[in-house]
């Protein structure tokens, strides 16, 4: 701290470079933290997997549906230890454009496969005994405005009732939560009960969508899987199952690498910073030779005047990168806000924070360790003298 | 007569500079004793190596040969970082262009030195408030060197160069590029702080209106000392 003065006064000895230089790199990092969001987003649903759960869908296809049957089939696996159903409704609200997610569910089997979602005891009761119930995401509730107790009328792309209207109503009788905000995206959905659903539905009765499956031990996972596949097939609706992770994965990969596209426009975005920011700081330090000499001829070892250099180089990484991840940080609700709730929520955890201090930390050695041995180098005689 | 110890025990140093091939011997066999509380200005034209002999003794440069002794130190044989702690301790330095950081107000230029010390903050701030009072510049403590006159950046630059309270003081060219009446009261300080506060002081100067302020001169010319030091 007894430092920092001298930190602060090295660093803004040109204020207007020094601004410009911060600007870039907060640029840069409120980038990396909103881009971050946006992959960390796109990854939680492999994230926040249960290593316990498999997901088993017809072999060919996931639209294909499975009979119901199945599941007693798949109860009696070794090893597994809950079996859940869910089918796609495919619904909007109001208008086009409000579309979201509605699964038909066994209540009480499919909120045991999901410990991560809280739901008060009297909402999951009331949707176990109501079979016209359904229960909402958070998120999508205050979006919408809902509150429990009221009718909600959902229209279905692909199922109509036995009328053949495609309009439905359900009764909103809880709301679904989640502690975890990586968790909270899975929670943007309304559950409906698959007793009433297939009882009205007009075709595809019997069916549903896939299963989930909890095992005992997730080292099992793989034979596991391949038992219950064992049971179908040559069957006409063969299965395939894996863990919940690779199913995630391999859903978010239909949309595009996520990942790397970050991962590239990061790199891109950090190497001109990079570039930039190590000239600027090559400069500041190539002006101040003489005063480098000085704070020697006082009696600042090498060492001192090196980490000097190289601590002015992290201050400005750490002013830079706070300063830009906290602007991520304060755009999230805006962001949140402005989605509707049609993506999952964005937010700045703890580990993009760490990430980002790795990265400002390497940015800060690179483009400080250079300046920071030419001033480890410099001899007193030849800098005063002006060599 | 009062026995005074040496401070500095110069012993046959010589410098010698290397220029791609070239090697150029600045000192030759350089021998000089500084006694304690001694004011010495060493004189000589361009290039007769004062600079480079007031170098080694205040541990800017080591020597090629010989020994230089400071008090009860061979300065000569310490490694860079012990000679840096050294300077640290012992050294206060004045140089012609005064060479305060031009970021830092004169109070903070004055307490660099004692960032190098155990010092709490308020004490580094009393310590610095104090020789600021000594050169007469307390009410100039917040101002940056830009804010300063040429004259009041020196007395700044020597402030910090006593802040510490070392035993020598090394001054190169202190009134060089100051008009003659500014010059005067930066030497008169000098030698207030000789005559007053027991400091040791070498101060190279072309000067000799500034060299009659020391106690004796000494002439140096092509590497080598031309007379034996007389008393001013």
């Amino acid at each position: 701290m007894r430092y920092l003065p001298l930190l602060w006064a090295g660093l803004f000895r040109k204020k207007a470079r020094t601004i410009l230089t911060l600007l870039s790199i907060v640029v840069a990092f409120a980038l990396f933290g909103l881009l971050q969001a946006v992959q960390v987003a796109f990854e939680s649903g492999a994230d926040t997997a249960d290593a316990k759960r498999l997901l088993t869908t017809a072999r060919y296809s996931i639209i294909e549906p499975l009979p119901m049957s199945y599941a007693r089939r798949i109860e009696q696996v070794p090893g597994v230890v809950g079996v859940a159903s869910a089918d796609w409704f495919g619904a909007k609200y109001q208008n086009e454009s409000n579309a979201f997610p509605v699964f038909a569910v066994d209540p009480a089997r499919y909120l045991d496969m999901y410990p991560e979602f809280t739901i008060t005891p009297a909402h999951r009761e009331a949707f176990a005994r109501t079979r016209t119930g359904a229960v909402a995401g958070k998120r999508l509730a205050d979006r919408f405005a809902w509150q429990v107790g009221q009718k909600l009328p959902i229209s279905s792309e692909i199922h109509p009732k036995t009328d053949g209207s495609l309009s439905w109503e359900f009764d909103l009788v809880g709301i679904l939560d989640a502690d975890d905000p990586a968790v909270r995206g899975n929670t943007d959905m309304v559950l409906i009960n698959v007793a009433y659903f297939d009882e009205a539905r007009q075709i595809g009765r019997g069916k549903t969508g896939w299963y989930i499956v909890r095992v005992a031990d997730s080292t099992q996972a793989r034979t596991i899987s391949a038992t219950i596949d064992g049971l179908f097939t040559n069957s006409p609706d063969e299965t395939k199952t894996q863990p919940e992770k690779e199913f995630a994965l391999g859903f978010a990969k239909q949309i595009g690498d996520i990942g790397a596209l970050v991962t590239r426009i990061l790199i891109a975005v950090f190497f001109t910073i990079l570039i930039l920011t190590g000239n600027t700081m090559a400069q500041s330090i190539r002006e101040r030779i003489p005063e480098l000499a000085i704070l020697k001829t006082l009696g600042f070892s090498d060492g001192k005047v090196t980490a000097l250099v190289l601590a002015e180089a992290v201050l400005l990484l750490i002013l830079g990168g706070g300063i830009g991840m906290g602007a991520a940080v304060a755009a999230m609700p805006t962001l949140n806000g402005s989605t509707g709730g049609r993506f999952p929520p964005l937010f700045v955890g703890a580990e993009t924070w760490l990430l980002a201090a790795a990265v400002a930390a390497l940015v800060a050695l690179c483009i400080g360790l250079p300046p920071a041995l030419r001033a480890n180098r410099l001899k007193i005689v030849d800098a005063l003298s002006g060599h | 007569m009062i026995a005074v110890a040496t401070l500095v025990e110069i012993r046959r140093v010589t410098k010698v500079y290397r220029r791609g091939r070239e090697r150029i011997e600045v000192l030759h066999g350089i021998d000089l004793d500084i006694p304690s509380g001694d004011f010495v200005a060493l004189m000589g034209p361009s290039g007769s190596g004062k600079t480079t002999l007031l170098n080694l003794i205040g541990g800017l440069d080591t020597p090629t040969g010989g020994s230089i002794t400071v008090g009860d130190r061979r300065i000569d044989q310490l490694s860079g970082g012990e000679l840096a702690a050294w300077r640290a301790a012992h050294v206060g330095f004045v140089f012609q262009f005064y060479n305060l950081l031009p970021a830092l107000s004169a109070q903070r230029n004055v307490e660099l030195p004692l960032l190098l010390t155990d010092l709490s903050a308020a004490e580094r701030r009393r310590h610095a408030r104090i020789a600021l009072t000594l050169v007469g510049l307390e009410d100039r403590a917040r101002h940056k060197p830009r804010e300063l006159s040429g004259g009041q950046e020196q007395r700044v630059a020597i402030a910090r160069a006593i802040v510490s309270d070392p035993t020598l003081l090394v001054c190169d060219e202190p009134t060089g590029d100051l008009d003659r009446a500014t010059a005067d009261e930066v030497l008169r300080l000098i030698q207030v702080l000789n005559h007053e506060h027991g400091k040791t002081v070498v101060m190279v100067t072309h000067d000799p209106k500034a060299a009659e302020y020391a106690r004796r001169r000494v002439h140096l010319d092509k590497g080598t000392m031309t007379a034996e030091p007389v008393p001013a």
